[in-house]
């Protein structure tokens, strides 16, 4: 099973993943990796309150389906689940979940991780970081491309 | 045609969406930035640097010089931020 999801609300990343692998005998390896909303990004920089996500409806799942399909056509996967929030969130909060499952685990591994480094650079989110200086929107990082680009 | 700004392109301009008829010598996303930056001075903040705003084309993401054609829906927003 494969699914794609794009919401406001919290999501448990064990609940996902026991979802994904229930009733199943064929997969051996399953992977979860959660992303969540973290308050320092630099020693001594003014703390995070917030983030807020927006994204393009529609296209933001749309792309990271077709970002599945990219990983299904690269690696035997047997389930995928993937998750991404939008609206306000402060730290410790989820923000994006990706579950992979395989018969071996060099598939679920790399497979999530090729998922993750896409996701950052090409499913249409943005994020607005409030500050107590202020509030700004977050720049792209060269190494986020970089770590997109070695898959190629 | 319908055009959607996102982010900081979105706050610029001060709009989230607008249907435009584009003029026939419009014919590529790169054309269709460079007349979106003449029509004020938000969109031409927006549009200051082309070479830094993205593009969809009915919901995939588009090359500056990807032909408009018959897209129903076109998208700008900055370098996407996400996971």
């Amino acid at each position: 099973m494969f699914t794609v999801r794009i919401q406001a609300q919290d999501f448990d990343a064990a609940t996902e993943a026991s979802a994904l692998a229930r009733g199943r005998t064929d997969i051996g390896a399953l992977v979860t990796f959660a992303g969540l909303c973290r308050a320092q990004d630099a020693p001594g920089g003014a703390p995070l309150i917030a983030l807020t996500l927006e994204h393009y409806p529609g296209m933001a799942e749309e792309e990271i389906g077709r970002l599945v399909e990219q990983a299904r056509a690269r690696w035997p996967l047997v389930g995928a689940t993937v998750i991404h929030r939008y609206g306000r969130m402060v730290p410790g909060d989820n923000i994006v979940l990706v579950v992979t499952a395989s018969a071996h685990r060099t598939a679920a591994f790399e497979a999530a991780e090729f998922l993750m480094d896409w996701l950052k650079t090409s499913a249409p989110f943005w994020k607005m970081e409030e500050r107590d200086d202020g509030n700004g929107w977050v720049a792209a990082k060269d190494d986020d491309d970089a770590a997109a680009e070695r898959w190629n | 045609m319908k055009i959607l700004y996102f982010a900081w392109v979105r706050e610029r301009i001060g709009i989230e969406t607008e249907e435009i008829d584009l003029p026939e010598a419009v014919r590529t996303v790169a054309d269709l930035a460079t007349f979106l930056g003449t029509r004020g001075e938000g969109y031409a903040h927006a549009f200051e640097n082309p070479r830094i705003v993205r593009a969809a084309l009915d919901r995939r993401h588009a090359r500056p010089d990807a032909p408009l054609g018959a897209a129903r829906e076109v998208a700008f927003f900055p370098p996407m931020t996400g996971g």
